[in-house]
């Protein structure tokens, strides 16, 4: 059983752990200008971190044990082609869910 | 500035941090009832939600404590797990950082994964918005995603029983992103940079604590740089 002191220091800690991270360049950098270079650097963090956060959860889905599934990733790649020709947020994710339900629902797939 | 500009960036904002509901929802629940089951009352399991606001550190956390790891390797491990938050005030500080300190703060508490990748996207999708407008898009953006997580923590905690893992439900968070990320690949550079980050992503999946997830985007965000830096060399 979780001891309740520690608990409370895990909390406090993680909590301004997090917000310092979250604060270190807003908050100390704020109006400051930053080096081209960095700026330049910065405009690709978007771009990468988010198929960085996915591409593991897609190939490789806890849900199916780890294991590469068809379903999962043809969900993936045609979400991703949807958003990439029609630049709408909305279309591809439906295009994913209805890959997903699909699967689930229609016989014989 | 207008109150109606201000206006309807809030509300572009929330209608870009809606279909997140789909996500925080069954996660929030998750966490709610693993720190019930863990021991810990509705009080500290909310207010764990509140404090740290950040999934899957909370679970990494949750998880060592269980362990009886020592309080120190709770803390770190689960901070590393958080590293790329720094990634994410680095990346919009350009947009924000002229923001008053209180506002720069409030930002920064709510500078969780979904909001900052809705709100960059826009930013850079909307280059010409008023400072005014990009913090209202924020703020927008977090109200239906940040709120939900503490509701949904505590009523997790309260039902102790999850979202059934059923039917492809761990996609819903994938394709969230996935669906975000095909709308802003408008370059090269940025397609180099989404390409090099998934693959290093795999290649690097073994690392702990979520390291993989960090050598990844920078890998991805240094093919990005040169690319364009190489582009306009020519």
């Amino acid at each position: 059983m979780i001891d309740k002191d520690n608990l409370w220091i895990v909390i406090a800690a993680l909590g301004l752990g997090s917000f310092g991270l979250r604060f270190v360049f807003l908050g100390l950098v704020g109006d400051r200008a930053l080096p081209p270079w960095l700026l330049r650097h910065l405009r690709y963090t978007a771009v990468a971190v988010m198929p960085a956060l996915v591409a593991p959860l897609v190939v490789w889905p806890a849900a199916n044990d780890g294991q590469p599934d068809p379903v999962r990733l043809s969900a993936a790649l045609l979400a991703l082609a949807v958003g990439y020709l029609t630049k709408n947020i909305y279309a591809a994710m439906g295009t994913g869910g209805a890959v997903m339900l699909g699967a689930a629902y229609l016989p014989g797939l | 500035m207008s109150r109606d500009t201000i206006r309807s960036a809030y509300l572009r904002g929330m209608r870009g941090g809606g279909p997140f509901i789909l996500v925080v929802v069954p996660f929030a629940m998750m966490f709610g009832v693993v720190a019930t089951k863990a021991g810990l009352s509705l009080f500290e399991t909310l207010s764990f939600s509140v404090v740290v606001i950040a999934g899957a550190s909370q679970f990494t956390a949750l998880q060592l404590m269980g362990e009886d790891a020592p309080t120190l390797v709770v803390i770190a491990s689960a901070l590393a797990v958080n590293l790329r938050m720094a990634m994410y005030s680095a990346s919009i500080t350009p947009h924000l950082g002229p923001l008053p300190l209180h506002k720069r703060a409030l930002a920064a508490y709510l500078l969780v994964d979904q909001v900052y990748a809705a709100s960059i996207l826009d930013y850079e999708a909307r280059p010409r918005q008023s400072l005014s407008e990009k913090f209202a898009f924020f703020l927008g953006v977090a109200t239906p995603i940040c709120p939900n997580w503490y509701l949904f923590t505590l009523v997790g905690a309260w039902v102790g029983e999850a979202i059934p893992p059923g039917t492809g439900l761990d996609m819903v968070l994938p394709l969230a992103f996935i669906a975000m990320i095909g709308p802003a690949l408008r370059t090269r550079a940025h397609v180099g940079a989404a390409l090099s980050a998934t693959g290093l992503a795999l290649l690097m999946a073994w690392l702990p604590y979520n390291l993989g997830l960090l050598v990844a985007a920078m890998g991805g965000m240094v093919v990005g740089a040169e690319i364009e830096r190489r582009r306009e060399a020519t």
